[in-house]
């Protein structure tokens, strides 16, 4: 907490909630955003792929207990929500909840452990490190999942109920006579986009908050210590149920898009 | 909110990340699970199997116990009959013994008795020569007086 010395509360939360940075304009890259989101993504996959490799239909090992435990979580999740075949979802799913819990829970790293490291590692000023280690705190990435179910569900849509089907569903609901079509297609397309909008900002909203208050603790001092440990112990709730959330609306969404009226 | 290129990159790794875990994480595990799933619900049936088989076995043991019981009865049964029989034979013969016995002592004691009876009718038909030669004090010709002592004899 050199640098919070020097630095006013209110810059040392900017501070903290500016991305490390290449590029200018639309082509600029987050790259903290980006390396650990992937980095915590090829986790995700190591540790499963591993399983996979391994998997014994007899007496599984206490990794595959608890990675077949949040498979048939997820598979329970699916099945209860989705009723069609399709073999995208259930993987899709678990993608989605053991990837976003991963990237939630860097919530729990303390806020200038990272940046410290790098300042003494890298022998650099405190002041000129960026770190935003949770990538769900930064809406590229949110929005970036959402854009992904968002196609996937036009996507679905279009090959279950044809484009006419589609097009049926948008205009010829809720009122049922021609000439309120144009009304109709708005609403549902107000429906429509508001499905990935909520879908993100939800996500980025409850993290962004989470990671703004732990910074707001960081700057009051000897107190922060339990304060800290509070906040933390109820992330314990909001992190999981955050994923949760995020997964069980993208199975919704998707089984909506299979669905043909 | 500054949407960038960094939703781009993000958006290539979700669906890499996402085909990566639909090829090659979800369906060995799953396949795994449901394996799991189908050898215990198969070890199950054939326990339950087995508690029948069990059951029948049992049962059966007990019809077999019962037959076997019976059929011990019955061949105690036939025995006592048997035994019976025989001791029964036993006592017929040994009453025909007996009485073959019995009968053939008598026989014995009747001629035995006719031989002494016949002795003693000599022995008396003597006494009486005797007794009337004493009596007549003469001598008398046993050959010619034969005749009545044999009358006498039989008379005896």
């Amino acid at each position: 907490m050199s640098a919070a010395a020097e630095l006013t509360s209110q810059e040392y939360i900017k501070h903290h909630l500016t991305n490390l940075t290449v590029g200018e304009g639309f082509w600029t890259w987050h790259l903290d955003t980006l390396g650990w989101s992937v980095f915590l993504g090829l986790v995700f996959l190591t540790i499963f792929r591993s399983v996979a490799k391994k998997a014994t239909t007899g007496v599984p090992g206490k990794l595959q207990c608890a990675v077949e435990l949040i498979v048939e979580f997820v598979g329970d999740s699916v099945k209860s929500t989705f009723h069609g075949s399709n073999p995208l979802i259930a993987p899709l799913a678990l993608t989605v909840f053991v990837w976003v819990l991963l990237m939630n829970a860097m919530d729990w790293v303390p806020v200038d452990l990272l940046p410290w490291l790098i300042s003494t590692v890298g022998g650099i000023e405190m002041s000129h490190v960026y770190m935003k280690p949770v990538p769900t705190t930064d809406p590229n990435m949110t929005f970036a999942l959402a854009l992904g179910v968002f196609i996937l569900t036009i996507y679905y849509s279009i090959k279950v109920k044809g484009v006419g089907g589609f097009i049926k569903e948008l205009t010829t609901q809720p009122f049922g006579h021609w000439s309120l079509y144009p009304v109709n297609f708005i609403l549902e397309m107000v429906t429509l986009l508001a499905r990935p909008l909520s879908l993100a900002l939800r996500l980025f909203g409850n993290l962004y908050a989470g990671e703004l208050i732990f910074l707001l603790i960081a700057t009051i001092g000897l107190f922060q210590l339990p304060v800290h440990f509070l906040w933390a112990a109820f992330h314990l709730l909001i992190i999981p149920l955050q994923a949760f959330i995020f997964m069980m609306l993208t199975i919704v969404y998707l089984s909506l898009a299979h669905e043909d009226h | 909110m500054n949407i960038n290129a960094t939703l781009l990159g993000e958006l290539i790794a979700f669906v890499v990340f996402v085909i990566f875990c639909m090829k090659f994480v979800w369906p060995p595990i799953m396949a795994a699970i449901e394996g799991r799933q189908a050898t215990i619900a198969d070890g199950l049936a054939a326990s339950d199997r087995a508690a029948k088989d069990l059951e029948l076995a049992q049962e059966k043991a007990i019809t077999q116990l019962k037959e076997a019981k019976s059929q011990a009865a019955s061949i105690v049964d036939v025995a006592k009959k048997h035994e019976a029989k025989i001791v029964e034979e036993a006592a017929g013969k040994a009453q025909a013994e007996k009485e073959k016995i019995l009968a053939s002592g008598h026989a014995e004691i009747e001629t035995e008795r006719n031989r002494a009876k016949e002795e003693l009718r000599q022995q008396v038909a003597v006494l009486a020569i005797a007794g009337a030669e004493k009596i007549l004090e003469r001598s008398i010709d046993a050959a010619a007086h034969s005749d009545i002592l044999d009358k006498l004899v039989a008379e005896l």
